[in-house]
């Protein structure tokens, strides 16, 4: 029992990790059909963010809460930039935004290369977050609590902005129908951009909280959207609960199939278990209803 | 356009010379093309190549056979596959099995020599077992892809999962095999891969001769797949196709099913892309995770973007001049080369989506919509 406890806070906490990398791109997935394949290196932003901001400030809990907003803003400059650089001339052709984005975060990733070196770097955890508590037999790790609850809290403030905010009625509004919601005066493509922002400084948050349980290198972003990716082809894209259910539910599958067999193979039954499952909801887990052909 | 009958008040201006060329000639223009091709790669690069240059352009031209197929799921179908890594990978695997047993029976053994390293036991384990067999193993290189591709494409295709989704899936597809294989390590030699691979069926691989050999059948492959190719672009089915790109719906309307084109199109594809792979490995002499991973399948499909993805000659062209840049970056300058391979992918696909093989279009265009006389008539 404590054995299943264990491996399910595990799983919670690789959903919760996840769920933070999926929010974003459930936005700017759903906003512009576009895979945004940089995502990941938005990602890796805000872990180097953390990294340069903890060599200046010597407090690793001052630094941490200080480098989350700070990541927000950096990551989400960067989104906004690649959206009004590329991908706004590029939105009639999602797939090669998909390619065009792959292009930028090769570069973006050989930038870390250069400035910061290939080696991976690390930075220390405040102390409060390196304990763990024990309840009932189960283990839980002060860091991946702590993700679990960022993570939370990200869906929350994003839900509580969608439903009540002007800015998320507008956001809604293009999600559901870009033209009509043009046509009703909505400036889509600022609507787009401040998208962008948020969904690509949501990486950034993503970043501060992966410093905690790994190491902070070139190509950390890659190792995880992958499976970010898959969240929101699963959970589909017109609401976040999708996401939410879908990064806690692989999260789970994948530990508890990793504690039965080995990490390999519960990659590949994950991926077949996807493939089953599209089989029953094609479009995701959620989806709009329309009665659009597409 | 040359051959559509001109406006009278306009032919009466210009000169004879521009007339419509002989259709005689145009008949000859593709099969003299290719005639020329087959000219350059099986008479004029062995006679002038070093060993060394011709082994690389051998590793160069199983790229081009990867970027054939991509040039028919992607370039004309509109499937943007990014895991044609698995692919060329199972065709690589296949043929490196049945080689490493090979050289494991030349020597009087039973076990490659990495499972004698890593190995926990000393069997063979039972799915290497018949690759033992040259025939079953050259035949698993190119149906051992297209059953994997017939399996994902047939559940995914079926149930209308497109666009992005397919190529995220696919892309999944790439991230978990290598991660199998990565994970394996006594039976598929790990992140490694199989390495060392001495004779190619009964042919030592370290002799120039038989280096040369190899280099022959790769070109020979690829110009055969080009031509087949080429049948298939211009067939009933090569229309359908596109049209299943351009308007998936209408196409479905018309009372075909586009599934079923589609999943023509992705396994055959990958049947290219396992050949490419099996021939990868006496090229080349290995097969590893890292040579067909996610960023490495990602690489398959940007050599047909530059070159022009709907384009064959483009798409081929492309993957060898992209091989080619890379392999000659990448050594001396391997910051430069990340660098221009990210810068490709932005310019190329996002600039110029019809690849250099549309450059001369695109600039007559804009050419003839810059020029002021032309503006002012309109």
């Amino acid at each position: 029992m404590t054995v299943v406890l264990n491996q399910s806070f595990t799983g919670i906490s690789i959903g919760a990790v996840l769920l933070l990398i999926a929010l974003g791109l459930t936005l700017t997935f759903g906003q512009m059909g576009v895979i945004n394949m940089a995502h990941g290196e938005f990602i890796m932003a805000g872990a180097y963010t953390t990294y340069v901001l903890q060599q200046s400030v010597s407090g690793a809990g001052v630094s941490l809460l200080v480098a989350l907003p700070l990541a927000f803003l950096v990551a989400g400059a960067m989104g906004a930039l690649l959206e009004w650089l590329l991908i706004r001339r590029l939105y009639t052709r999602p797939l090669d935004t998909l390619l065009v984005t792959w292009g930028v975060s090769l570069m973006l990733q050989q930038l870390a290369r250069d400035v910061f070196g290939a080696p991976n770097v690390q930075t220390t955890a405040p102390d409060l977050l390196t304990g763990h508590i024990t309840v009932g037999g189960v283990t839980l790790a002060g860091n991946r609590l702590f993700i679990l609850g960022l993570a939370l809290l990200c869906v929350l403030a994003l839900t509580l902005i969608l439903r009540l905010t002007p800015l998320g009625r507008r956001i809604r509004a293009v999600v559901q129908n870009r033209d009509l919601a043009e046509v009703s005066g909505i400036a889509t493509g600022r609507v787009d951009r401040t998208t962008f922002f948020i969904g690509s400084g949501l990486a950034g948050v993503a970043g501060v909280a992966l410093t905690l349980v790994g190491p902070i290198g070139p190509t950390m972003g890659t190792n995880y959207i992958v499976d970010a990716f898959l969240v929101v082809v699963v959970g589909g894209i017109a609401q976040l609960k999708g996401s939410v259910i879908t990064a806690f539910a692989l999260g789970v599958l994948q530990s508890v199939l990793e504690y039965s067999t080995t990490v390999s193979v519960a990659k590949v039954v994950v991926l077949v278990a996807i493939v089953v499952f599209l089989q029953w909801r094609p479009q995701g887990l959620y989806t709009l209803r329309t009665r659009s052909l597409a | 356009m040359t051959t559509t009958t001109p406006l009278a008040g306009k032919t009466a201006t210009k000169p004879p010379v521009t007339e419509p060329p002989a259709p005689f000639l145009e008949r000859f223009r593709v099969p003299g093309a290719f005639l020329l091709g087959a000219l350059l790669l099986l008479g004029i690069a062995p006679l002038v190549l070093s060993d060394f240059r011709l082994s690389l352009l051998a590793k160069y031209l199983c790229y081009a056979i990867v970027a054939v197929g991509v040039s028919l799921a992607w370039g004309r179908g509109g499937l943007l596959v990014l895991g044609q890594g698995v692919f060329f990978g199972l065709g690589g695997y296949a043929m490196a099995m049945h080689l490493k047993l090979a050289d494991a029976a030349v020597t009087g053994q039973t076990l490659p020599d990495f499972m004698q390293l890593y190995g926990t036991g000393d069997a063979l384990p039972w799915w290497w077992k018949p690759f033992a067999d040259p025939v079953f193993a050259l035949a698993a290189t190119v149906l051992l892809p297209m059953a994997v591709a017939a399996l994902l494409g047939f559940f995914v295709f079926r149930r209308r999962v497109k666009g992005a989704y397919f190529a995220i899936l696919s892309q999944a597809l790439a991230a978990a095999f290598a991660i199998w294989l990565v994970g394996q390590q006594a039976n598929t030699g790990g992140t490694n891969g199989l390495t060392d691979i001495q004779g190619f069926f009964g042919y030592a691989l370290d002799d120039p001769v038989n280096q040369r050999m190899v280099y022959v059948v790769v070109a020979a492959v690829l110009l055969v797949l080009m031509a087949a190719a080429r049948q298939l672009f211009v067939s009933r089915y090569g229309e359908l196709l596109v049209a299943v790109r351009d308007s998936e719906e209408r196409v479905r309307f018309l009372g075909y099913d586009p599934a079923n084109v589609k999943l023509v199109a992705y396994v055959v594809a990958a049947g290219m892309a396992g050949l490419a792979g099996a021939l990868f490995v006496p090229a080349v002499g290995i097969i590893s995770p890292a040579l067909i991973g996610v960023v490495p399948s990602i690489g398959f499909v940007i050599g047909a973007a530059v070159g022009g993805r709907a384009s064959l000659l483009g798409a081929v062209l492309g993957a060898i001049a992209v091989a080619w840049t890379q392999s000659t970056l990448s050594d001396a300058y391997p910051a430069a080369w990340t660098y221009l391979q990210g810068l490709l992918f932005v310019v190329a696909v996002g600039f110029l989506p019809g690849g250099l093989a549309s450059l001369v279009t695109v600039l007559r265009r804009k050419r003839r919509t810059h020029n002021p006389a032309t503006e002012g008539a309109a």
